[in-house]
């Protein structure tokens, strides 16, 4: 009774507003940009639910499922989120094209998460038209940071090539003589990470002695490593997705190839990378965490591990628990919950902006112990800090400070 | 329009050869009104009328539907009119908007100028194409056009084309905005452009399969030996019909990449190819006003799909999710049931039965 006379007084109030073509903000509580209301706020969002990135797909319908949980619990200062999210394949025109019908047709007050990064370049020029926030795209390359010449856009993630700058100067400082090779896959992300490996060599670049690219539709990389092998090289630098990164893992071990092995974050998973290339040829391994993997033990009884695995629970019974990618999703919803929540009443585009990028020190679930999100007005790099780890038994053992590479926010 | 022949061996049969005959002028001054019907709201401005009375969006759906109806109807002008079968016109398709990107992005052309460097350069590659895949026939000529399709993507991200190719970034072009200070918004613009582009080439192809050449093409379709007793080249004739069909598609490929202001290669995929050959069969093989259906369901299918799917997962409350492409293969083997023909045939073939009822109550 009380929902439906309020309903009846909302439609009068537009009608009337409509009517007298008036401020339309008589009876509302705050100040509003389009998709959002005192009862709602429409967020929009296009993943690859189809197609060869389909496996990133999850990432999707858990933040999907992270927002019916804060339905459920009341909303954001009472406002339900309305998450519209379709499916472009992978495909940069087809996310255009979802874009556009999420700003133009459905009227979402904001873009977040949008996935890959060919996807998110082909929008990126459109949403800053349109002065439409493009939140934390769910990308690592390093060219989402950019608040003077793209200042509707923001990462999330570390970006790669800070981290490529990270493990360079790890291999300085520890590796006698190193004598690099690298396993590279043939696109931007492979080559945002070399780039960065190369940045942080420095002068030292030619410790590289071999550079070996894949292709997503080579069957194995098994001819890369024993090119890889052959070169002497004593440090192997792994720069591929999860296939290939254990692919390659299981290779060197064959070959008896034993360098100081370097893979990169995105194959960091226990569950998906390393027992399927066998955890025992993955002892040593370093990587750079800024997530907790679900899979790895230390973390079973953290309070934010559990309360995770109770909303897996519930909201995604079918959902893989090894698999990070709904770690991803649930960390990511959970600060763009904290960004409208700082947003209070004045839902506006410039204002979630605003806030976006006056994130200090904030903590979010499943990010490893001192890792914090910071951004201002000039830094649009909400995660900037890693941890290195290396494989022991099952699991990781975090080494060393948690570190952050000034040089990648210039 | 249908005119009923008597082949030499006694059997009547309906010719169906012209740009899907049988189809009545009616459909035609239908398809046209409609296609009208967007440019006269673009024109409103001009007038002083309201400039959105069609969202930006719906624009951009209908230049879209435009583009793809051209990119199916040069795989049909291959494929329905001439008898080969290509899997592999999505590498046509990138590599008219690669040509295009390349002369906007390096070159500064403007965009509609590079469209006649596109057909000429799409031509050539499908004529050279067309030459070795003519020893090939039926299923081979498929799984070479195939290949094609799946090699186009890595020779865009290939090392040493990055210069031209821009690799796996891509190219970024500039946005299309409507000279002279003409008062349309960029999306009516793009409607006008790609209409103004798409009527000359349905116009060229309905001649050209109208004139002596269309007949030897769809002769060799039909007979092989017998239109090669006639005097027919039938290896120039396919090369050129390879040549013909590729620039066609090549320049629906360069229009897309303007409608888009960005070209990748993850925007050339596989599927690509067999969207085009879907709407070419759904749309109805061999006729004309059959790439406009076969476009327009290119267009709508997925977006239907997607959306059926989520409110039938939704409402239903099913234990498992239902994929868009469940719905769109429970379309397809719908659509091919009940209209073997085509979208293009099953209109004909309704018409059809509609006069016959209507003559059969005229006389009792």
């Amino acid at each position: 009774m009380l929902q439906s006379s309020r309903r009846l007084f909302l439609a009068g109030a537009s009608a009337l507003g409509l009517a007298i073509a008036a401020t339309p903000a008589l009876a509302q509580k705050g100040k509003y940009d389009e998709g959002a209301s005192d009862t709602e706020i429409k967020i929009g969002n296009t993943n690859p639910y189809s197609g060869p990135a389909s496996a990133y797909g999850v990432i999707g319908k858990s933040i999907d499922a992270y927002f019916k949980k804060i339905n459920d619990d009341g909303g954001i200062n009472g406002r339900k989120i309305n998450f519209v999210t379709y499916d472009d394949g992978y495909s940069p025109p087809k996310t255009v094209e979802m874009v556009r019908k999420l700003v133009e047709q459905d009227k979402v007050l904001l873009l977040f998460q949008t996935l890959g990064t060919p996807p998110n370049t082909a929008i990126w020029q459109y949403m800053n038209d349109a002065k439409v926030p493009q939140l934390f795209v769910a990308t690592g390359a390093s060219k989402w940071g950019d608040p003077k010449g793209h200042p509707w856009t923001m990462g999330f993630q570390p970006d790669y090539r800070t981290e490529g700058i990270i493990y360079a100067k790890h291999i300085l400082e520890t590796v006698k003589d190193a004598k690099i090779a690298v396993l590279y896959q043939n696109d931007d992300y492979g080559k945002d990470y070399l780039g960065g490996f190369k940045e942080g060599l420095g002068k030292d670049a030619n410790k590289i002695v071999k550079e070996e690219p894949y292709n997503v539709t080579d069957p194995t990389v098994d001819n890369q490593i024993i090119q890889l092998k052959n070169s002497g090289a004593n440090v192997f630098f792994n720069i591929a997705t999860p296939k290939f990164a254990a692919q390659a893992i299981k290779k060197a071990a064959e070959l008896g190839w034993k360098p100081v092995q370097y893979v990169n974050n995105v194959s960091s998973s226990v569950g998906s990378v390393m027992k399927p290339a066998g955890i025992d040829n993955a002892q040593g391994i370093i990587t750079a965490l800024y997530l907790k993997d679900p899979t790895d033990p230390q973390w079973a009884n953290s309070a934010d591990m559990k309360e995770w695995k109770a909303f897996m629970a519930k909201y995604m019974p079918q959902g893989n628990l090894s698999d990070g990618s709904y770690v991803y999703g649930y960390a990511v919803a959970h600060l763009m919950e904290i960004v409208l929540k700082q947003c209070g009443n004045e839902l506006t585009r410039a204002n979630i902006m605003k806030q976006a990028a006056n994130l200090k020190s904030v903590e979010i679930p499943l990010l490893l112990p001192g890792i914090k999100v910071n951004t201002s007005p000039t830094d649009f790099y909400p995660l900037q800090s890693v941890q290195l780890a290396r494989i022991k038994g099952e699991s990781y053992e975090l080494f060393g400070k948690v570190l952050s590479n000034e040089a990648a926010s210039n | 329009m249908a005119t009923t022949t008597t082949t030499a061996n006694g059997v009547t049969r309906k010719q169906t050869s012209r740009f899907g005959a049988g189809f009545s002028r009616n459909v035609w001054l239908l398809l046209i009104a409609l296609a009208l019907l967007p440019v006269v709201v673009a024109l409103l401005p001009l007038v002083g009328g309201p400039a959105e009375v069609i969202s930006s969006y719906t624009f951009l759906q209908l230049s879209l539907m435009i583009v793809y109806s051209i990119a199916v109807l040069g795989l049909n002008l291959l494929t329905g009119f001439n008898g080969q079968i290509s899997l592999g016109h999505g590498a046509f398709f990138a590599a008219g908007a690669y040509v295009a990107a390349a002369l906007v992005a390096h070159h500064h052309w403007p965009h509609m100028v590079t469209l006649p460097v596109v057909a000429l350069f799409c031509f050539v590659l499908g004529y050279l194409f067309g030459l070795p895949a003519l020893r090939l026939e039926g299923h081979y000529l498929a799984l070479a056009t195939f290949s094609l399709a799946i090699a186009v993507p890595q020779i865009l991200k290939y090392r040493h084309l990055e210069g031209v190719t821009g690799g796996v970034q891509g190219l970024n072009l500039p946005k299309i905005v409507a000279p002279w200070g003409l008062p349309f918004t960029p999306d009516q613009w793009m409607y006008l452009l790609v209409l103004v582009v798409a009527v000359p080439i349905f116009w060229f192809t309905r001649n050209l399969l109208d004139s002596r050449t269309g007949r030897a093409l769809m002769a060799i379709r039909d007979q092989p030996m017998a239109a090669a007793t006639m005097g027919i080249n039938i290896s120039q004739y396919k090369a050129i019909t390879f040549g013909l069909s590729a620039m066609i598609t090549g320049i629906a490929g360069a229009l897309h990449a303007g409608m888009f202001r960005f070209v990748a290669p993850d925007s050339y995929p596989l599927e690509l190819s067999i969207t085009f050959l879907v709407g070419m069969v759904v749309g109805g093989l061999a006729s004309l006003p059959g790439a406009i259906f076969g476009g327009i369901f290119v267009q709508v299918i997925e977006k239907y799909a997607d959306s059926i799917a989520r409110s039938l997962s939704s409402t239903l409350h099913l234990p498992i999710d239902i994929e868009p492409w469940t719905i769109y293969g429970i379309a397809l083997i719908l659509l091919v049931y009940l209209m073997p023909t085509g979208i293009a045939g099953g209109i004909a073939r309704l018409r059809r039965l509609m006069n016959n009822t209507g003559r059969r109550s005229g006389t009792s």
